[in-house]
């Protein structure tokens, strides 16, 4: 009966995908393409300096999406700083250097690594105009840099790949922000909260005080799943009965932070002429979802370690009302896209379901990964895909009438070394170091023995993927992990995009060469069935040594 | 129609000037019109689904609370909620879930000494025992028990408020509600409301 459910369940959430997933899809191709602006963008464009009909580089593009990131960071950091002074603070102090630093990069990366408890550290002030304004414009950025790399494949001899500032603030006003104004009113209806009450201490039924939290939540929550941000407003995050009441609303969050990321392969497809194309990244993204939720919801199921054995069921950090398959769905979604947001603590799974996260983001983040970083990152693994085809039967590669030549491989090969140096070198940095060792060991690690080495490697691979969730154990608010983590955030997410905006403007400079016989076909099942086996190929190599060391060698134990 | 020409310190200023204008647009304007909409249209849940007990708010609906005395002994004429590491135990202003990896030796002490808690008090074998009985929830709040463990405690409580069990069997029975939609989750217990209905019972 309860793997029924369960197939139930996930029967639900793949009907609302498939049902939202096309007129979504066509909507934002729609959003990127057209040339008019409302009134009030008009306004907007007006006020900030922005001439929204002329087109940028890929260099001016990206010198935009960098300044306004970087502006992000300052102004969030000054933000935390001057807390104490900014009203519905709560009364709650200054934020200190390092974790501002690090929860400045946090945001605006889309990442929301938290290396905080948000119920005794941020005040209404921060978390409203700091945090939740990068929940927005975090995630449109995102989908900016994924839009302008299908402009690449779409254009034909064009030196420039859509205009920034357009895009951004189309992707807040037109698409985010009604969206987020829908689903907090749901969700609100479902019990999340939505008040400026601070705290209201009540006297409990056996004459205790119990402190019951006030806060804009709703309004959060809705665009911390649209954005694939994951930022809790409360430290238990989406576990949290203020956050996540009850089961549907915990589906429905599942739903709205899949929503824009299986949207955007039919986006892709419409933008660059051919469907199918859109219909075979989706292919890729739903097989690796749906394997992937499987094999944790297994492990979970079974529970096995000591533990849960001992306790007769893996309900160690989990809520009753979501049991196990409602927190194995929301966790694998929340780590296959960037969101990080939990319904349950990943650092309390048995060793082999706590590796599914791990393993999700290892994989980039590409099922369906982050809004917009999941579709430019299952590009670039196309990319790589095509180049490999092409070795093995002693052709070019082209990809959608585009040659992929030496200067369009290697970008996309510079991409997938980025998150696998950041994780690794952080990781053994943490660890070879004597005096950062020592630091991480006796403060930072919660759980002794090879789940420590796990926590760590946990953190970096979800700072260098901008996901944001944690073995949660872990403490991260120390000098050392706060910098680390922080640059690996920063890397993590701005040298890909460099190198996905230098591909756009590099493809969008080709002319589009017709079909021919020879080309490889990448709307098929055979393409489909290659780009899963060099997602999980990529990954496999890269980390199965580190994986062996820590939830491997612990659930073999 | 290039912009190249544009200096890198003007891409700046136009960054400030957007970052200002969405900071009033999405995080004043749209988090007062979601606290509007919610205040007015659904008030109940938008301050936290507060449950009374007579006339006394004695919690809110969705966060759990303990039923235990200042030493955190539990009561034996309340339900008991699960163990709980937000704080001491159910504190609203800490919500955390224990995060002890599935071979820490502290929580397996922790799973034994609850276990051996609830066979003293309630007279049942180690293997009656459900898991939500012996595990600390994600969040500390968790609101719920299994109906199952629900079922293990009525004939203490029955035993402890010196009433037929046959009547705290019928609050229990009531108080079951089932996953939402009837697939959506795992049917549960309220722990808070039980213990409402119960001291309503009582009283």
């Amino acid at each position: 009966m309860d793997t029924f459910f369960a197939i139930l369940q996930v029967a639900t959430l793949v009907l609302l995908l498939v049902l939202i997933h096309r007129p979504l899809g066509d909507y934002m191709a729609h959003l990127y393409t057209s040339r008019r602006d409302l009134k009030v963008e008009g306004g907007f464009y007006r006020l900030i300096g922005v001439d929204s009909q002329a087109e940028q580089t890929w260099r001016a593009y990206l010198r935009s999406v960098l300044a306004f990131s970087l502006v992000g960071v300052l102004i969030l950091y000054a933000m935390q700083r001057l807390q104490a002074v900014l009203p519905y603070s709560l009364g709650m102090q200054p934020i200190p250097e390092g974790l501002s630093f690090n929860t400045a990069i946090s945001f605006v990366t889309n990442t929301n690594w938290q290396s905080y408890s948000p119920d005794v550290t941020m005040g209404y002030s921060v978390q409203l105009a700091g945090l939740a304004v990068q929940n927005f414009v975090s995630a449109a950025v995102g989908i900016a840099v994924a839009i302008a790399l299908v402009r690449g494949f779409a254009y034909k001899r064009s030196g420039t790949i859509g205009n920034f500032w357009v895009d951004l603030t189309r992707g807040v006003l037109r698409l985010l922000l009604p969206l987020s104004i829908l689903t907090a009113i749901i969700l609100i209806a479902g019990g999340v909260i939505q008040n400026f009450n601070g705290f209201t201490d009540v006297t409990t039924l056996t004459g205790g005080t119990q402190s019951i939290p006030g806060g804009p939540v709703a309004s959060q929550e809705a665009i911390k799943e649209l954005g694939t941000n994951g930022g809790g407003f409360f430290n238990a995050n989406s576990a949290h009965p203020f956050e996540n009441p009850t089961a549907w609303t915990s589906l429905l969050e599942v739903f709205l932070l899949l929503a824009i990321p299986f949207s955007l392969p039919r986006t892709f497809g419409t933008m660059v002429g051919d469907k199918r194309q859109g219909n075979a990244i989706l292919a890729v993204m739903s097989t690796i979802f749906l394997v992937s939720l499987s094999a944790l919801s297994i492990f979970e199921s079974i529970g096995g370690g000591s533990a849960p054995q001992a306790a007769g069921a893996a309900m160690e950090g989990k809520e009753d009302r979501f049991g196990i398959f409602g927190s194995t769905l929301f966790g694998t979604a929340s780590t296959l896209t960037s969101t990080g947001a939990v319904n349950s603590m990943h650092d309390s799974y048995t060793a082999l379901g706590g590796m599914m996260p791990m393993l999700n983001m290892m994989l980039g983040e590409v099922a369906p990964g982050g809004v917009g970083s999941g579709l430019y990152g299952m590009l670039i693994l196309a990319v790589i895909a095509v180049f490999i085809a092409g070795l093995l039967v002693g052709r070019t590669p082209e990809y959608l009438g585009k040659k992929l030549g030496p200067r369009e491989i290697k970008l996309a090969s510079l991409y997938i070394l980025v998150t696998p140096t950041l994780v690794l070198a952080g990781t053994a940095a943490s660890f070879a170091i004597p005096a950062i060792r020592d630091d991480v060991t006796t403060t930072s690690i919660w759980n002794p023995g090879i789940h420590g080495l796990s926590e760590v490697l946990y953190a970096f691979t979800s700072a260098a993927n901008n996901n944001g969730s944690a073995f949660a154990g872990l403490t991260a608010n120390t000098p050392w992990l706060n910098t680390a983590l922080g640059v690996a955030m920063l890397l993590g997410r701005f040298l890909p995009m460099v190198l996905v905006l230098a591909l756009a403007g590099s493809l969008a400079a080709q002319d589009k060469i017709p079909a021919t016989s020879g080309t490889l076909p990448t709307h098929r099942p055979q393409f489909v069935g290659l780009l899963v086996g060099v997602t999980v190929i990529i990954v496999a190599l890269t980390y199965f040594p580190a994986i062996t060391l820590g939830p491997l060698a612990e659930g073999l134990q | 129609m290039s912009t190249t020409s544009r200096t890198a310190g003007r891409q700046y200023w136009v960054a400030l000037r957007a970052m200002i204008v969405f900071t009033a647009v999405l995080g004043v304007a749209y988090t007062l019109l979601i606290t509007g909409i919610g205040q007015l249209a659904l008030p109940a849940q938008a301050n936290g689904s507060l449950v009374r007990s007579g006339d006394a708010v004695v919690g809110s609906a969705l966060i759990g609370q303990s039923f235990t005395d200042a030493d955190g002994n539990a009561l034996p004429e309340w339900f008991q909620s699960r163990p709980s590491a937000a704080g001491d135990g159910y504190d609203g202003a800490a919500s955390s879930g224990s995060n002890y990896g599935p071979e820490n030796a502290d929580l397996l002490a922790a799973i034994a000494d609850r276990k051996a808690a609830i066979v003293a008090s309630d007279g049942v074998t180690e293997d009656q025992i459900p898991a939500d009985a012996l595990t600390a929830s994600a969040s500390g709040l968790d609101p719920h028990i299994s109906p199952e463990y629900a079922q293990l405690q009525v004939e203490r409580v029955a035993a402890a408020r010196s009433l037929p069990v046959e009547e705290v069997q019928k609050v229990v029975d009531r108080a079951i509600q089932a996953p939402d939609l009837g697939y959506l989750g795992e049917p549960t217990v309220n722990v808070l409301q039980l213990n409402i209905a119960l001291a309503e019972l009582a009283g």
